[in-house]
């Protein structure tokens, strides 16, 4: 049905494309998550998580169903992956589900204790969960010591090394810097002030730890940019990263926050595509035996199958996108808070 | 213990955990499309109060059953990495089509159902919540879908040899309407629907007894009752069905669910009883040959256990009992369902305690048919994760290991149980504080469509 199309690199696409809506999405989720304790009052937390009350369960399922594409395109990684990141994933599994019910229980009782520990919950959840995530890509980014039968041969603390402390405090300061712009764009008053000036160390903190990401990825991980010296014209993407990451301050100060919030969507979107570049056309490179590496082609489901989930993807993400679309404009504007939720 | 005892203890715990939640999310959805309808229809206001408040509990359960069902999508490649491998041609894409038909459709529009009163009209409030009731059954579509693959499979051929060997996918609408979708799709729907139905009876039955929120009591106790009747009636005839098409397609767990041993003999029915697997009988209050009679005549024969390899039956004692209990209740259900709404058509009810007292009860009636339904399928679907075709004890992850397991179902106990008893907490204060009285929604300060504290805002209290 697809004659001479490549779907094996279509699918490396669709599944980037997927985790990275998830990392845009979500990831302003998480920073609001990472916020909260920088807040004064019980009111203000509770505009914070009014602010992505609506939108939060939604922007998690571009995660499930990145997932499931993951499954279904590459069944190979998905096994491998999961099962060799057993205690990581479980610590995941276990943050997602204290986020999904912390935001649901903390209004329900009017104790202080109550609120601050899913207060709490909520927001370590949201540090931890950008954190593994962080970890993972790193180490995905590195190698992993793969076997001959696919599966992985290392151990949990294989996993923590410079490089993945590195990423994973990068990925929590990008989130920070996303979701505290998200929190500008949503508040007023006082809260709005506070979240400002968060916003300032937020944007600080992530300039940090990006120039020390670069320093250990030319270190631990020079390979990541192979692609990029056999390709210069590729450079414009890492330029594209540069100049989204120097327009966010721009347009905070300027009062530009919708603009800086797209910067910022913009950089997250160019960092994930320059690991995506950086990896290809493997999707589990394998250190130290390159030639175990899962690839697009050694770990793709069948022919049949990516025709059949490419016939899904072209009638569904059109809805997917026009009902996305039209539930964020519903709820766009300030939180009111004459209507309070959470 | 080893680690396929507690990968299936895992898989097993988690599923009951999540599979309380989806059956409320799909029947009580429905039941909100029914009262929005019927407001947008009467224009009466009692309606809205009560889809209001229905909508309150419909977000507790909602937020529960995504924070389990996450669990689940990534459990299989966690614990269950060789059998992902195997089916993932498969199982992947039912699960990828979850996600975008189902889950996406949900979760947006359940945005609006709980926070859009204010953002958005009635009619489009409406088509939301009829949104959500789709993509929550939709998604039992798709899961279903893909379990029935694993019971009946069909559409796929076999690719490599040994450890490499995997299912590919031939003919995707064959995988999909395997032999047994469509019965046990119409059966775990319905099953759902009876579930949601009786939530809201209960709840009904429980104010009515006292004496409290009558309007909106007496008109859920109505609605409720009708379609759970309807349900009922539809339930026993689909689970006929079902049983039908288990002995055409799955002999060995046919004969473990009626304790069958000899092939020759007709096939009995027990009302309740038990297995004697030493000698191969069943000891109870037995119908002699009545289960022959049922599947088409007195001359219907089916394979009993004894022809069945020791290797390749399932568990039978507790395949028998999970099956025996889900017919029982579910006919006893069917009754009292039967009989409340008989004292409603003749006014009885509302004074008959014993009665809604019972209606009060069986909210959990259901819900035990559904687990020990799912038992049933799953435990008598055993040796096989892949029916024929794959051995649970071959399916799981090469490199996980029995106390990461271990380690992990402890989390998952521990955490289940916190968030179960404060489920049922919430649940009960939201039931006891009950639907807004008569003057909502004029009092934005008292408007909290998930919440349930009211406490005049910062905001307010400084002006
Ligand atoms: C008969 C229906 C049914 C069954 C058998 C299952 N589920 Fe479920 N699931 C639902 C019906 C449902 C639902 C009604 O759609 C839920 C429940 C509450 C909710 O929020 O959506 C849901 C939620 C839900 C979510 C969260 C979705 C979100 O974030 O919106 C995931 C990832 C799964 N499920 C995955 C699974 C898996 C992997 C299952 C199999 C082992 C499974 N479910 C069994
Ligand atoms: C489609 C993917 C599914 C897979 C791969 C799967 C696999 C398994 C496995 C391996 C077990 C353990 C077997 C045993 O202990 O005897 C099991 C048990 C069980 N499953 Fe499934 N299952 C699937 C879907 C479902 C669904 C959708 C439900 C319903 C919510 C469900 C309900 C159960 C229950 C209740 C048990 C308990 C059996 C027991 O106590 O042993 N399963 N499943
Ligand atoms: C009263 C007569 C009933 C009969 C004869 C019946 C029959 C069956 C049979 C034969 C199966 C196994 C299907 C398979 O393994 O492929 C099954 C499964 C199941 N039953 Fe029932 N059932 C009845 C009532 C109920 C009720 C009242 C409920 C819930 C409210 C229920 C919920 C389920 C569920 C959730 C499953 C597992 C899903 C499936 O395999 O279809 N059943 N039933």
């Amino acid at each position: 049905m697809f004659g001479s199309l490549d779907l094996a690199t279509i699918w490396f696409l669709i599944v980037g494309v997927l985790l990275t809506g998830y990392a845009i999405l979500d990831g302003f989720d998480l920073g609001v998550g990472m916020l909260l304790p920088f807040t004064k009052t019980d009111q203000d937390r509770r505009l914070m998580l009014n602010s992505i009350g609506p939108v939060w369960d939604g922007n998690e399922v571009w995660l499930l169903v990145g997932g499931g594409a993951l499954f279904a395109a590459f069944p190979d990684v998905y096994a491998t992956v999961f099962s060799g990141f057993y205690i990581p994933f479980m610590l995941l599994l276990a943050c997602l589900i204290f986020r999904a019910v912390a935001i649901e229980f903390r209004s329900k009782e009017p104790g202080a204790w109550w609120r601050n520990f899913w207060d709490w919950s909520f927001s370590i959840a949201s540090y931890l969960i950008a954190l593994l995530m962080g970890v993972a890509l790193s180490n995905i980014a590195m190698g992993l010591p793969l076997r001959p039968d696919k599966e992985y041969g290392g151990g949990f603390w294989n996993l923590f090394h410079p490089h993945s402390l590195v990423l994973g405090l990068t990925t929590i300061a990008l989130f920070m810097m996303h979701g505290s712009i998200y929190a500008v764009m949503k508040t007023d008053g006082e809260l709005n002030t506070a979240m400002r000036r968060l916003s300032k160390s937020a944007m600080i903190f992530f300039g940090v730890t990006y120039g020390l990401l670069t320093i250990v990825t030319m270190v631990f991980a020079p390979h990541m940019a192979d692609k990029i010296r056999e390709l210069p014209w590729l450079f414009v993407l890492p330029l594209i990263g540069f100049l989204a990451i120097a327009n966010v301050p721009r347009e905070m100060t300027r009062n530009r926050e919708g603009a800086a919030f797209v910067s910022s969507s913009v950089a997250i979107g160019t960092l994930l595509g320059l690991f995506g570049l950086g990896i290809y056309p493997n999707l589990v490179p394998s250190m130290p035996n390159p030639e175990l590496s899962l690839t697009i082609r050694n770990a793709v489901a069948s022919q049949k199958t990516l025709e059949t989930m490419t016939v899904i993807a072209v009638i569904g993400v059109p809805f997917v996108l026009a009902y996305t679309i039209a539930i964020y404009r519903v709820f766009r504007g300030k939180v009111d808070p004459a209507h309070m939720h959470y | 213990m080893n680690v396929e005892i507690l990968a299936r203890l895992q898989f097993a715990f988690t599923t009951f955990f999540h599979y309380i939640f989806p059956p409320i999310s799909i029947g009580l959805g429905l039941m909100l499309v029914v009262m929005e309808g019927a407001w947008l229809r009467t224009g009466n206001e009692m309606y809205k109060r009560m889809a209001h408040f229905w909508v309150k509990v419909f977000a507790l359960v909602f937020g529960i059953g995504v924070a389990s069902g996450i669990v689940l999508e990534f459990e299989f490649g966690t614990n269950w990495a060789t059998y992902s491998r195997y089916v993932g041609d498969i199982f992947g894409s039912a699960l990828a089509a979850e996600g975008v038909f189902a889950f996406f459709l949900e979760s947006g529009f359940l945005a609006i159902l709980v926070f859009g009163w204010h953002k958005v009209t009635p009619k489009w409030h409406f088509f939301s919540t009829c949104m959500v009731a789709l993509g929550s059954t939709f998604s039992a579509v798709w899961i279903v879908v893909a379990n029935s693959w694993m019971q009946t499979p069909a559409g796929f051929k076999i690719v490599g040899e040994g450890t490499t060997a995997r299912a590919e996918i031939t003919d995707f609408w064959a995988m999909v309407f395997n032999p047994s979708t469509v019965d046990r799709l119409s059966h775990t729907v319905v099953g759902a629907w009876i579930t949601g139905a009786m939530l809201v009876v209960s709840v009904s039955a429980y104010y009515v007894l006292k004496n409290r929120h009558l309007d909106i009591a007496k008109a859920g106790l109505k609605m409720g009752l009708v379609f759970a009747l309807v349900s009922c009636g539809l339930q026993i005839w689909l689970g006929h069905q079902s049983a039908i098409g288990v002995a055409k397609n799955q002999p060995s767990k046919f004969a473990a669910m009626e304790g069958h041993y000899d092939s020759d003999k007709p096939i009995d029915l027990t009302v309740l009883g038990a297995v004697d697997e030493q000698n191969g009988r069943v000891s109870g209050l037995t119908l002699p040959g009545l289960g022959s009679t049922l599947m088409g005549g007195p001359d219907v024969r089916a394979t009993g256990l004894t022809d069945i390899p020791a290797r390749d039956r399932p568990p039978v004692q507790l395949t028998f009992q999970m099956y025996h209990l889900m017919v029982f209740l579910g006919v006893a259900l069917t009754l009292l369902v039967v009989v409340a709404n008989v004292l409603l058509a003749t006014g009885k009810l509302w004074t008959n305690r014993a009665v809604l007292g019972m209606l009060v009860g069986a909210v959990v009636v259901p819900h035990v048919c559904n687990q020990a339904g799912w038992i049933g399928a799953e435990v008598g679907r055993q040796p096989w994760i892949v029916f024929n075709l794959l051995r649970t004890s071959d399916a799981l992850s090469k490199v996980v290991t029995a106390e990461h397991v271990l380690a992990s179902l402890v989390m998952f106990i521990v955490l289940y149980a916190l968030l179960g008893a404060l489920f049922v907490y919430l649940l009960n204060k939201r039931i006891q504080e009950g639907p807004e009285d008569a003057t909502w929604p004029e009092n934005p300060t008292l408007d909290d469509p998930t919440g349930s504290v009211k406490e005049p805002l910062l905001s307010e209290a400084k002006r």
